[in-house]
């Protein structure tokens, strides 16, 4: 996903002179040929991530595109006030590109661990926050993200994500994309975790359930058009992301659903458990931890839909 | 202007931004006070912004970073015509623009939104890298304060500019010798305050920052030639001009009361 978002950063920035790229000290090689394309717009502003946001937002007030990229929880939480005042308090149109978000970097440990970021930049006014499911999306979220007037998070994963979308989808910030047509259950998924939600959807199948399966790649602001639909028509919608329950996806609907009830549906909601791990292991390692596996969701969503 | 009619300027800003504190109840006198000269010398002398045309695009920029002296960057901008003095009507009012730190939008000559300390100057940087991007030669000055050099994104930025060469960008330290609750000397090792800029690779200037003559010599050296950022740390006194509020740092939180102000308007030889 990230050399995805690295060559369309360099394609973009060879058609809009106002692209410029500020990476925190990260992408070793990875941004070569954006320094060979856009030399004089290209910054490594060192590991300084506060001092980083700031200008960007400096340059984005002067009429520029800037784009920072570092790993999730150094790009949002470490600079976080930078974000509240700089971007979203001034309204300015920078994209903070996380790398790495949720359990990606689940070796490095909780340091590297980025299940925080989406409740705690949600609750920013004028912020957007996308997290694309596959490279397709990435790469059609980040010229989304550019094209928009304000700040945005695109929250990424490492490399290597399969290809969900088999052509290039309608991209729109703030409408989720169909995966899977179904209708006793809708799963809501955002960003890389949707190979997990496929593999649930496929076990219910099997067991007769129909499963509609969304890309839920806009956490702010919600598809509520979508909600209202699957809240009417679905008996149980479930939220998957790998993030913490507290403030997600899930915590969004949650919200949603309370302000917009009564609804027919019942919500499940999917993610991380208030607590640090305290083992290092796999990506896979750790979604397990948390009970992010196929079968437990499966069982539950089973249990729950009955 | 001469020296004498910038002097009479700048004592005509601290009475009004005394009488507005004790009408508005707006606190941080004292940081207001001793910045109001370097902000008198840069509006009157030095930037090179129009009021009446902030669209042009390659004016020079300033940044308040020390966001609660915004009582005299308000009662400058005002004087200099950013916008008519009757738009501070409801100074301090429910619903008005003008408080105790710089908004994100509506005031015109605001550029940043300030308050929270150690944000004005990485977003001068972007905009000094913008300027040079765009093949401006405009300077972007920003004004810190001491106690605000304890916030770790001062010296980010510290290191920042000067690996990018930004030579037309000042910081400018009012240096006040105070902070909220104590002095700056003491309660982070601030000193020694010139050789931490130069070392960090910044041009460095010292200067009196109540002396009108030397501050607009040093403020107008931007760029200096060295191909450095430039630091002006500019000594100040904690509530200038007003005997009884200069360096006491009651005066940080205080609001004064009618005869204060009274008092304080004739040692300013306004009355």
């Amino acid at each position: 996903m990230r050399n995805v978002i690295a060559k369309e950063l360099e394609k973009i920035a060879s058609e809009d002179k106002r692209l410029i790229l500020l990476s925190g000290d990260i992408g070793n090689k990875l941004f070569d040929n954006f320094k060979k394309t856009a030399p004089e717009r290209f910054y490594n502003c060192g590991v300084a991530e506060a001092n980083m946001t700031g200008v960007a937002a400096g340059l984005a007030l002067m009429g520029f595109r800037p784009v920072t990229y570092t790993i999730a929880p150094f790009a949002t939480v470490r600079c976080i006030e930078q974000i509240r005042i700089d971007l979203c308090y001034h309204n300015v149109p920078v994209v903070i590109v996380g790398t790495g978000a949720g359990l990606s970097y689940a070796e490095l440990g909780p340091t590297h661990h980025s299940c925080e970021d989406i409740g705690l930049l949600r609750m920013f006014p004028n912020m957007t926050i996308i997290c694309p499911c596959d490279p397709v999306e990435a790469r059609l979220a980040l010229r989304a993200a550019l094209n928009h007037e304000g700040p945005v998070y695109l929250r990424i994963g490492k490399k290597g994500e399969p290809a969900i979308h088999k052509t290039a989808p309608d991209f729109k910030i703030g409408k989720a994309i169909t995966v899977i047509e179904g209708d006793d259950v809708c799963i809501l998924s955002t960003g890389t975790i949707i190979s997990l939600a496929l593999s649930v959807a496929e076990l219910l199948r099997n067991k007769g359930i129909s499963v509609r399966v969304e890309s839920f790649h806009t956490v702010k602001p919600l598809d509520a058009g979508l909600l209202e639909d699957i809240s009417r028509g679905c008996r149980l919608v479930a939220t998957i992301e790998e993030h913490s329950l507290i403030g997600g996806l899930g915590g969004a609907v949650a919200e949603w659903m309370a302000d917009n009830g009564p609804s027919k549906a019942s919500l499940l909601r999917f993610g991380t458990e208030d607590r640090f791990l305290g083992r290092v292991g796999s990506q896979e390692y750790a979604r397990a931890c948390y009970g992010l596996t196929a079968d437990v969701i499966s069982e539950k969503i089973l249990k729950a839909a009955g | 202007m001469n020296v004498k009619e910038l002097e009479r300027v700048a004592e005509e800003i601290r009475g009004r931004i005394i009488e507005t504190s004790c009408k508005a109840g707006v606190p941080h006198l004292g940081s207001c006070l001793s910045c109001v000269d370097i902000l008198t010398a840069l509006y009157w002398e030095v930037l090179d912004i129009d009021p009446q045309n902030l669209s042009r695009p390659e004016r020079d920029r300033f940044i308040l970073s020390k966001g609660h002296a915004a009582p005299a960057l308000f009662q400058v901008l005002a004087m200099k015509g950013f916008f008519p003095k009757a738009m501070m009507d409801d100074y301090g009012e429910d619903g008005s623009l003008f408080g105790e730190h710089p908004p994100a939008c509506g005031i015109p000559g605001v550029e940043a939104a300030t308050g929270s300390l150690g944000h004005g100057l990485p977003i001068g940087i972007g905009m000094a890298l913008a300027s040079r991007l765009h093949g401006y030669k405009n300077g972007i000055f920003v004004l810190l304060s001491d106690g605000e050099c304890n916030e770790g994104s001062v010296w980010e930025a510290a290191m920042m500019a000067p690996a990018n060469k930004l030579e037309r960008l000042m910081a400018i330290i009012d240096f006040n010798k105070w902070q909220a609750t104590g002095r700056s000397e003491e309660i982070m090792a601030l000193s020694p305050l010139k050789e931490k800029w130069s070392s960090f690779g910044w041009s460095v200037y010292e200067v009196d920052g109540h002396d009108m003559g030397s501050l607009i010599t040093v403020l107008k050296k931007l760029p200096d030639g060295s191909g450095k950022p430039v630091a002006v740390i500019a000594h100040t006194i904690k509530g200038k001009g007003v005997s009884f509020m200069e360096d006491d740092n009651n005066w940080h939180y205080r609001i004064p009361c009618l005869s204060e102000v009274e008092t304080a308007k004739k040692e300013l030889g306004l009355i």
